[in-house]
């Protein structure tokens, strides 16, 4: 018996066809990976086979989870009963995907009482949620919780417990560990793999990440604007892909690259270059909680460091201490031989600039490029005559100008941004998480911006990532962080292929999306 | 954190008192003859009458004799109606109290579920129909809404008193149902567009797809949604309160009714400044409980917020 048919699944939106009829099967027991970038259509794919279609799009084709026909296409009444109990769509964001102010037992508990269409009594209900939590792998007591005492990595396991608490046959996994930290993505992606095995379930997993994919997955799609420009076996597609598009994605894949051993920036000799900026024994509390203790950190003249942590691990405060958006409470910021008081106050412009991870919100979206840059050149004393040589600089035509930022592709933005922190000619740049809301293919291009501005400008990068194969293939030097502390610095390729730190093993191991080194993650 | 906040609370309290007292002493006018009225006088009434009311003090220190009062207790006494303050309130709370009541229960009780249907089903006709009423309860002023409730309810219609505040129970109920109407009318645009707009948000949220997902029925996903947009609804519905304490003037003028807020409005002309003190504080002290009251019903709504501080959940 086939587990998931699909035949000739399409979906239109308001501006026209939006993924072009496709074919797939998802045996029992197997995994089928659904690649491509943000707008290729995969997300809509995987909507469309449980109902949840935005307004004003439609799904087409059809599609049976053990020979039952999914209602693909048809009202919100002809999917009850078959949401939860034949298909269960799992998100994105754990931080989001739960309700914040029921427990999660509760949560997980609904989905088995929307099945049953009662309410089950407290006791019964009590061992259905904790068998439900032990097959995730997770304390009965965190049935009590409420989805903020919980890490990411627990919480997306609870998600995963609400998803499948009504046995469905297929889940969709819609980038199920995108948000998550490095040390818990292979965690939840192995866990995923032993449910299904368990259960016999077939999964579609979503994602834009080939080196997730390879290992855990059977089948591979990749989707390029709505259309599958290649299919086949995971292993055979990654090894050989025919598509130049899958080769694309291939060779931009800071995690394929790593792999390769190709992926790491290219040796700049910075012996005897003077430190442009250093922090030495930097402190930062937020009410009981310190964030920062006694974090010491040095950049060289037109040198690019690249600062790695997990979310919490206080990178980013580091990164607002330097740039005075946050005003440490001890230690002191030495900036070109001179010590800065903690503060805006008492940095100017030309010293250092930032550059956000979100091109989106960054940016004001009621003015126009021009308006923008001249904004960010008037700071600095410049006139708007050198709009279009700021343009040039970071690789945009000049009839971008007159443009508002909602018609520009997040690759675009994040350059614009850039060009708007190149303004007032700072001698540091700091990038935080700058290209982490990027597609890889535009990820590699504006890594590559980024190193080639700092040889044609000569200014110095402070890189803060989660992702160590992103920071490996532009930084020289690289400092890992966790809980607030620096567990180890040194030249990126040494502590690469030699870490000394346990901690620093696991982001090695991560970067590769091999499995996580036991014990290594455990607090 | 709650003897930060009555402090604080007192504070604002003192300099309220002395902004309102030195307003009420420089304001024209004259309580002496405000209090003679028509009546013929002499220089030896008038000096009785300034002795009698330490009008001859310092300004600072007539301040500080009522502040010693109301440290000790003693209101003072109303110079117009010659009886104690806190009688002359007395008197006189509880018709405000009963019509801020009425035109709060009236505006939440269509408010909420109407911002909730109109979320729900959003550009439906009930959200336009809902969107029309807002708009017009916003940009309608509170006594032009009292005279047109007045002519169709109580002169073309004579089912309902045209003023006054009734003779207690049933009747004085009768009497709030047009005020409370016009109050409720401004309060309730707001919560509805406030209810709607949480509710928009919360149906948007990740975690109501997800719950959809699970093929939970669309009526307990929009009781979950309305959990969490009660955090929003709640801080709207209690400022709306405060306001509400605050307009109640205009309602009673419109519908000549025995509260509060003539009284205010009475004592104000007639620079009856013990009173005036009396009542604003009054106010100032139940906006503070208001706030105390919504905070507090944040920790039982927001389980994150309870977190923060510590508190046992």
């Amino acid at each position: 018996m086939i587990g998931v048919e699909i035949t000739g699944l399409t979906v239109t939106g308001p501006a026209g066809t939006m993924v072009q009829p496709f074919d797939a099967e998802i045996p029992l027991g197997t995994t089928l990976a659904l690649i491509g970038e943000s707008g290729s259509g995969k997300t809509l794919s995987a909507k469309s086979l449980i109902g949840l279609l935005p307004r004003g799009f439609k799904a087409e084709g059809a599609a049976t989870v053990a020979d039952t026909p999914l209602p693909v296409g048809r009202d919100d009444a002809s999917w009850r009963g078959v949401r939860g109990r034949q298909v269960a769509l799992l998100l994105q964001d754990p931080f989001t995907s739960l309700s914040p102010v029921h427990r999660c037992g509760d949560q997980i508990a609904w989905t088995m009482e929307a099945a049953r269409g009662h309410r089950m009594l407290r006791r019964e209900r009590r061992e259905a949620v904790a068998a439900r939590l032990a097959e995730v792998k997770l304390p009965e007591h965190v049935a009590e919780a409420h989805p903020h005492q919980l890490s990411g990595g627990m919480r997306q396991r609870v998600a995963i417990a609400a998803a499948l608490a009504a046995d469905p046959q297929l889940l969709i996994a819609d980038e199920p560990t995108t948000a998550l930290d490095a040390s818990n993505q292979a965690e939840i992606l192995d866990l995923l793999r032993a449910i299904q095995a368990e259960r016999r379930l077939s999964v579609m997993l979503i994602s834009h990440d080939l080196g997730l994919v390879r290992g855990r997955t059977d089948t591979v799609l990749v989707m390029q604007s709505g259309v599958i420009v290649e299919r086949g076996e995971t292993s055979r597609v990654l090894s050989d892909p025919q598509h130049p598009y899958t080769r694309a994605l291939i060779d931009a894949d800071p995690v394929v690259a790593a792999r390769r051993g190709s992926g790491e920036a290219a040796a700049v000799d910075l012996d005897g270059r003077p430190t442009l900026t250093s922090a030495q024994g930097i402190v930062k509390t937020f009410g009981h909680r310190t964030v920062l203790h006694e974090v010491d950190l040095s950049v060289r003249e037109g040198e690019i460091v690249g600062v790695v942590g997990e979310s919490g691990s206080g990178k980013t405060t580091l990164a607002r201490c330097i740039a005075g958006l946050e005003k440490e409470d001890g230690g002191t910021i030495d900036f070109a031989g001179e010590t800065l008081a903690p503060g805006r106050a008492s940095r100017t412009p030309d010293q250092m600039q930032i550059v956000f991870q979100d091109p989106y919100s960054s940016l004001n979206p009621m003015m126009s490029i021009r308006a923008i840059l001249a904004e960010a050149l008037a700071v600095a004393g410049r006139g708007a005559d050198e709009v279009p040589a700021m343009l040039e600089l970071v690789g945009l035509p000049a009839e971008i100008a007159s443009r508002r930022p909602a018609e520009l592709s997040g690759g675009q933005r994040q350059r614009i941004a850039i060009a708007r922190a190149l303004a007032p000619r700072p001698r540091l740049l700091i990038c935080d998480e700058s290209v982490s809301a990027l597609d890889v293919s535009v990820q590699a291009q504006i890594l590559e911006l980024l190193s080639g501005l700092r040889e044609q400008l000569g200014i110095a990068l402070l890189f803060i990532s989660h992702d160590l194969a992103v920071v490996r293939m532009i930084a020289d030097t690289v400092v890992v962080m966790r809980d607030g502390r620096v567990v180890e610095q040194g030249d990126c390729a040494q502590v690469l292929t030699e870490p000394a730190h346990d901690y620093t093993r696991l982001l090695v191991a991560a970067s590769t999306r091999e499995n996580a080194p036991a014990g290594a993650g455990k607090d | 954190m709650l003897a930060a906040r009555v402090l604080g609370t007192l504070a604002v309290l003192l300099v309220l008192s002395i902004v309102i007292f030195a307003m009420m002493y420089m304001a024209p006018g004259d309580l002496v003859k405000n209090l003679l009225g028509n009546r013929a006088s002499n220089p030896d009434t008038i000096a009785a009458i300034r002795a009698q009311y330490h009008l001859d003090e310092p300004v600072v220190t007539q301040y500080l004799l009522w502040l010693k009062g109301l440290l000790t207790g003693d209101l003072g006494e109303s110079i117009r109606l010659q009886v104690p303050v806190t009688e002359a309130i007395g008197a006189r709370v509880g018709i405000t109290a009963a019509m801020c009541a009425i035109a709060f229960a009236m505006s939440v009780v269509v408010a909420v579920p109407l911002g909730v249907i109109s979320a729900v089903r959003a550009g439906g006709w009930t959200d336009r129909i809902g969107n029309a009423l807002s708009v017009l309860g916003l940009s309608a002023p509170t006594f032009a809404v009292g005279l047109l409730l007045l002519y169709v309810f109580a002169y073309y219609l004579p089912i309902l008193p045209v003023y006054g505040g009734g003779d207690g129970g049933l009747d004085t109920l009768r009497h709030l149902i047009l005020p409370g109407i016009t109050l409720a009318l401004g309060l309730g645009a707001i919560l509805v567009k406030l209810t709607r707009t949480a509710m928009l948000r919360e149906l948007e949220a990740d975690y109501v797809t997800f719950a959809r997902a699970r093929g939970l029925s669309e009526r307990t996903v929009r009781n979950l949604a309305l959990r969490g947009a009660a955090i929003p609804v709640v801080t709207g519905a209690s400022l709306v309160l405060t306001f509400l304490v605050g307009g109640t003037v205009l309602a009673e003028t419109t519908f000549s009714l025995p509260g509060l807020g003539t009284l205010l409005e009475d004592s104000v002309l007639f620079k009856d400044i013990a009173v005036v003190q009396a009542l604003t504080l009054l106010v100032a002290v139940v906006i503070a409980v208001i706030a105390l009251l919504a905070d507090l019903a944040y920790l039982l709504l927001d389980p994150r917020l309870r977190d923060r501080i510590g508190v046992d959940s």
